[in-house]
């Protein structure tokens, strides 16, 4: 239970600052490159390397390759709802995690779930 | 066509207390989402979910939000800049997702030989290959566009 605690807190706190620099900077198409920042991982990262030691989180980290790869995909396709379907960032977001899943597990499914 | 970035401090009072409420709660929750996938299903597919765009979906709403509220004190709709915005930040999303595959790349490679060094170079890889894609980005939008206008200048002469 502890361990769920201090991953909620740390979490909150890294991704909350990234967040924040976001809001800060302008251009808002720079200030998005903080919203695909690694802020869980490093939360994450953090965490496992004091649990479960350096090989554990290697091994996540190499997994995270496919997660990233994902992420740009699903940005793009967040950008085509909002701009040619017009729908608003709230559902064009959460239906293009779909697309985000697809992605993921389809490259570690490609790299025969070693990735 | 200047590149120019700058802090705006004045955007962080236009947040309100939940909203950051929110993207704490939803960041914490993702966090411990990703330890519990990890617990249960394993690391490697625990490891996909260091990537999930979980605070994605908080911000841009609020990204939204923001500009459809500074263009209605303005007397304007908004719903459509709103939207601009929301995919302007997506558009800088998508390359930042290029640094996060090179902090994925850099810390599997130096965890297993220095933890601090894995933190401190993967963090460098994704600010550096980050920055750098969206500079090369504004320049290859900025050459296309005097492309075009040479083209029109160009087709304006012979017409």
């Amino acid at each position: 239970m502890t361990e769920y605690v201090v991953r909620f807190l740390v979490g909150g706190v890294v991704v909350s600052a990234f967040a924040m620099l976001g809001d800060v900077l302008r251009p808002k198409s720079f200030a998005g490159l903080f919203a695909a920042a690694p802020s869980v991982a490093l939360a994450t990262l953090g965490i496992v390397v004091y649990q479960h030691g350096a090989s554990y989180a290697a091994q996540q980290s190499f997994s995270m390759m496919a997660g990233a790869i994902a992420l740009a995909i699903y940005c793009v396709v967040v950008c085509h709802l909002l701009v040619r379907a017009r729908l608003r960032a709230a559902p064009a977001s959460l239906l293009s995690l779909v697309a985000w899943l697809i992605a993921a597990f389809g490259l570690r499914a490609l790299a025969g779930g070693q990735t | 066509m200047t590149t120019s970035i700058r802090f705006s401090p004045s955007s962080l009072r236009e947040g309100r207390w939940h909203e950051y409420l929110i993207r704490f709660t939803l960041g914490g929750a993702a966090t411990v989402f990703t330890g519990f996938v990890s617990s249960r299903y394993g690391a490697s597919v625990g490891g996909l979910f260091l990537a999930l765009p979980a605070i994605f979906c908080a911000s841009a709403t609020l990204i939204e939000k923001h500009e459809i509220r500074r263009k209605q004190e303005a007397g304007l709709p908004g719903e459509r800049r709103g939207r601009e915005a929301a995919a302007l930040d997506a558009a800088g999303a998508a390359l930042g997702a290029f640094g996060m595959l090179a902090f994925a790349i850099m810390f599997s490679f130096l965890v297993e030989r220095s933890v601090t060094a894995a933190f401190a170079g993967a963090s460098l890889a994704w600010l550096a290959v980050s920055v750098a894609a969206w500079f090369m980005r504004r320049k290859m939008a900025s050459v296309a566009r005097r492309r075009t206008a040479e083209r029109t200048r160009l087709r304006d002469v012979a017409g």
